[in-house]
C-alpha cells in the first residue's frame, strides 16, 4: 500500500476522524462527570478542597431536603408541560409549513429566529417583557380593559407580577422555554411530514379518510420515530436547562417556585460553595435521562422495525 | 349509460395548462384506458375526477351528480396509486379495511367484505403480513383489494402496472382485465405504455398537450388514426410518414413489406434502402430510407435483406393512411 493511498484506508480514516470528537467528549463531558461523580461521595466545598469520602451521605441529605424535592417536582412539570405545548405547537407549525403560501419565507425566518439568537440574549429580552412595572403585555391588558381596573377580567391591580407570583412565574419560564424550543420541535417534524408520500395521504383521502382522521391513522403512526426523537432532544434540553430560569427568576419567586434542578444544583455547588452536594443533585439527572433516551429509543426502533 | 361526464374541463397551474378544455364520457362498466406521453395531462385528468385537484374550469359529473364541490371521499370513487401507496404501519388486513373503518362499519361486516376483496385478488393467505413483507404483484394487489371493497361506482387507475419488472406485468395485465370484467366496474386507466392500453382498454383516449387527440377502440386508434400525433404515438415502431406532393402519406411497418411477399394487385411500390436489420426472434425490424426519409419494416416473413442494399418494398393501397400537411389531420382519399 503506497503512503498517499494511506487516508483511503477505513483503518485509518475512520479513527482520525474520530479522534478530535473523541478528545471533546472526554474533556468537556466525561472528565466533568467523573468528577460530579466522585465529588458527590464526598465532603469537597469551594473554600476547602480537602477531599474526603463521606459515601451517600450527601445524597441522603438532598433527598430528604423540602427545597430539593420541590425543584425535582418543578423539573419534572417543567419538563413534561414544555414538550406537551412544543409538540403540539411544532406539529401546527410544520402542518402551515409544508405547504406553499405567500411570505413563507418571512414565517420561517420568524420561527427560526429564537434558535440562532443566544439562549440568555433571548430570555433577557422576555424578562424586559415579563418585568413586573414595564412589561409591555400588561399594557396591551390594560388598554383593552382587561387588567388595573377594579372590575377587570384579570384583577384590579395596575400590573401582572409575571415573574412575581409563584404560578404565573412557572407559566412565564415554560412558555419562554417553548419559545425556544418551538424551531428545533418544528425543523424536525418538517422532515419528518416531508418523509411521508404524498400518495399515501392521497390514498386516505380516498379511502374517505377526513383531516383528524388522516392525522391520527396515517401521519402521527407514521411520524412515530421522528416525534420520540423530538421528545428525546426536548426532553435533555430541558430537564438540564438553568438558563430561562435562571435568567427569568433565579428560581424564585420565594420560596423556591421556579426551582429546577440545574439551578438549584448551580445554587447549592457554584452559589453555595457546596460543591459535593451540588454535584450530588446534578447526578440526579443521569438516570433519569439515560431511562428516557432507553426508552424513546427502543420505541423508536420497534416502530422503524414494523 | 355515463357514469362519468366531464364537460370542458381546464386545469391550468399558473401559466402550464396542464388540462386544456377536455369532453368526455365514460359508460357504464366500461374500461377507458387514457393513454399519453408524460406531461401529456392524463394523470392530472385523473386527480381531477377523483377529487384530489379542483379544475380550473368545466363539469365533472359522476352519477348523474356534479361533484366539483364535492371532496374525494363522497364521489364513489376508488383509486390505485402508481406507488400503491399502502399503509406502512398496517397489516394487509388494515390496509383493505382501512376504507370501511372510516365508513364506520361494524366488525362483522368488515371482515366479510375484506375477506371477499381479498378472495377475488387471491391475497386471502397475505392478510396477516405488513407491507414490506410482500412482493410489488402482492402490493398491487392489495392496492386494487382496498380499492375494491367498498364497490366503488368508478375505479381509477394510476399507472398501476408500471412498477412491477416486465414478466409480472404480462399476467398482471391480463389478470387486471379478467377480474374487471367480473365485476364490471367503470375503469379508468391511465398509462403511458400503449401495450396495456391497446390490451386493456374497451376504448382508449389518446391525450397530448392537455388536450385528448382521438377517442375510439384500439383498433380504431390504431388503423383509422384521426391524425399525425396519435398515428406516430402509437404503435411500436410508430406509422412510417412519407410527404407526397400536398398530403403526408402514413403505413404502418407491418404493411411495409417486400413487393414479391404481397399477393395484392393494388399496391403503392416503394424503392427501400435498408440501412440495418434488427432480428427480434419471431420479426425482424429493417430501419432504412426512402428518398431520405427513415421508415421502418416489421418483417416476420423469412426473406433474405442484407444491409446496406436496396429493395423493393410496397404498401397495399389499403393500408395507406393520408394526412394533411399542414394540420397534420386524417384525410379521407
Amino acid at each position: 500500500m503506497k503512503e498517499r493511498y494511506l487516508l483511503e484506508r477505513e483503518n485509518i480514516l475512520a479513527p482520525l476522524l474520530l479522534f478530535p470528537v473523541v478528545i471533546y467528549v472526554i474533556l468537556l463531558v466525561g472528565f466533568p462527570f467523573v468528577m460530579a461523580f466522585v465529588y458527590s461521595f464526598s465532603n469537597v466545598t469551594v473554600g476547602n478542597p480537602d477531599y474526603k469520602i463521606v459515601g451517600i451521605r450527601n445524597f441522603i441529605d438532598i433527598i430528604g431536603d423540602k427545597v430539593f424535592q420541590k425543584s425535582l417536582g418543578n423539573t419534572f412539570i417543567f419538563t413534561f408541560v414544555s414538550i406537551s405545548i412544543v409538540l403540539i405547537l411544532s406539529h401546527i407549525l410544520a402542518e402551515v409549513l409544508i405547504r406553499e403560501f405567500r411570505g413563507k419565507w418571512l414565517v420561517r425566518f420568524l420561527i427560526l429566529m429564537p434558535w440562532t439568537a443566544p439562549i440568555a440574549l433571548g430570555t433577557i429580552g422576555y424578562l424586559w417583557f415579563l418585568d413586573s412595572v414595564f412589561s409591555p403585555i400588561d399594557w396591551i391588558l390594560r388598554s383593552f380593559g382587561l387588567l388595573g381596573s377594579p372590575d377587570a377580567l384579570l384583577g384590579p391591580m395596575s400590573n401582572m407580577y409575571w415573574l412575581g407570583r409563584p404560578g404565573l412565574a412557572m407559566v412565564s419560564v415554560i412558555l419562554v422555554h417553548v419559545w425556544r424550543l418551538l424551531p428545533l420541535g418544528t425543523v424536525i417534524l418538517i422532515a419528518g411530514m416531508n418523509s411521508i408520500p404524498r400518495e399515501i395521504l392521497e390514498a386516505a383521502q380516498v379511502d374517505g379518510a377526513g383531516y383528524f382522521r388522516r392525522l391520527f391513522n396515517i401521519t402521527l403512526p407514521l411520524l412515530f420515530p421522528v416525534i420520540g426523537v423530538t421528545v428525546l432532544f426536548a426532553a435533555l434540553f430541558t430537564f438540564t436547562d438553568m438558563t430561562v430560569v435562571w435568567v427569568l427568576t433565579m428560581g424564585g419567586p420565594p420560596p423556591h417556585s421556579t426551582q429546577v434542578l440545574a439551578s438549584l444544583a448551580f445554587l447549592k455547588g457554584i452559589q453555595g460553595g457546596d460543591l459535593a452536594q451540588g454535584a450530588a443533585i446534578s447526578l440526579f439527572f443521569f438516570p433519569v435521562l439515560a431511562g428516557v433516551a432507553a426508552i424513546v429509543l427502543g420505541l423508536v426502533k420497534k416502530a422503524v422495525v414494523t | 349509460m355515463a357514469v362519468v361526464e366531464l364537460i370542458g374541463i381546464k386545469k391550468y397551474f399558473g401559466h402550464v395548462k396542464a388540462v386544456d378544455g377536455i369532453d368526455l364520457e365514460i359508460k357504464d362498466g366500461e374500461f377507458l384506458a387514457l393513454l399519453g406521453p408524460s406531461g401529456s395531462g392524463k394523470t392530472t385528468l385523473m386527480r381531477l375526477i377523483a377529487g384530489l385537484e379542483s379544475s380550473t374550469e368545466g363539469k365533472i359529473i359522476i352519477n348523474g351528480e356534479i361533484v366539483n364541490e364535492v371532496p374525494p371521499r363522497a364521489r364513489g370513487i376508488a383509486m390505485v396509486f402508481q406507488s400503491y401507496a399502502l399503509y406502512p404501519h398496517k397489516t394487509i388486513f388494515k390496509n383493505i379495511a382501512f376504507p370501511l373503518v372510516v365508513e364506520g362499519l361494524n366488525k362483522e361486516s368488515i371482515k366479510k367484505k375484506v375477506l371477499w376483496a381479498a378472495g377475488l385478488l387471491g391475497i386471502g393467505h397475505l392478510l396477516g403480513r405488513m407491507p414490506s413483507q410482500v412482493s410489488g404483484g402482492e402490493k398491487q394487489r392489495v392496492a386494487i383489494a382496498r380499492a375494491l371493497v367498498r364497490r366503488p361506482k368508478v375505479l381509477l387507475m394510476d399507472e398501476p402496472l408500471s412498477n412491477l419488472d416486465a414478466k409480472v406485468r404480462h399476467t398482471a395485465r391480463e389478470e387486471l382485465k379478467l377480474f374487471q370484467r367480473e365485476i364490471g366496474v367503470t375503469t379508468v386507466y391511465v398509462t403511458h405504455d400503449q401495450a396495456e392500453a391497446m390490451g386493456l382498454g374497451d376504448r382508449i383516449a389518446v391525450m397530448n398537450e392537455g388536450i385528448i387527440r382521438q377517442i375510439g377502440t384500439p383498433e380504431e386508434i390504431y388503423h383509422e388514426p384521426v391524425n399525425t400525433f396519435v398515428a406516430g404515438f402509437v404503435g411500436i415502431p410508430p406509422m412510417n410518414f412519407i410527404e407526397q406532393d400536398s398530403v403526408i402519406i402514413g403505413f404502418r411497418p407491418e404493411t411495409f413489406l417486400p413487393t414479391e411477399l404481397i399477393t395484392d394487385k393494388d399496391l403503392m411500390k416503394l424503392r427501400f434502402r435498408v440501412e440495418r436489420v434488427e432480428n427480434l426472434g419471431s420479426y425482424r425490424l429493417i430501419y432504412g430510407t426512402i428518398g431520405d426519409v427513415k421508415v421502418i419494416s416489421n418483417l416476420s416473413l423469412p426473406y433474405p435483406i442484407k444491409e446496406r442494399e436496396e429493395y423493393d418494398f410496397s404498401v397495399r393501397l389499403q393500408d395507406i393512411r393520408y394526412f394533411d400537411k399542414e394540420k397534420g389531420v386524417s384525410i379521407k382519399k
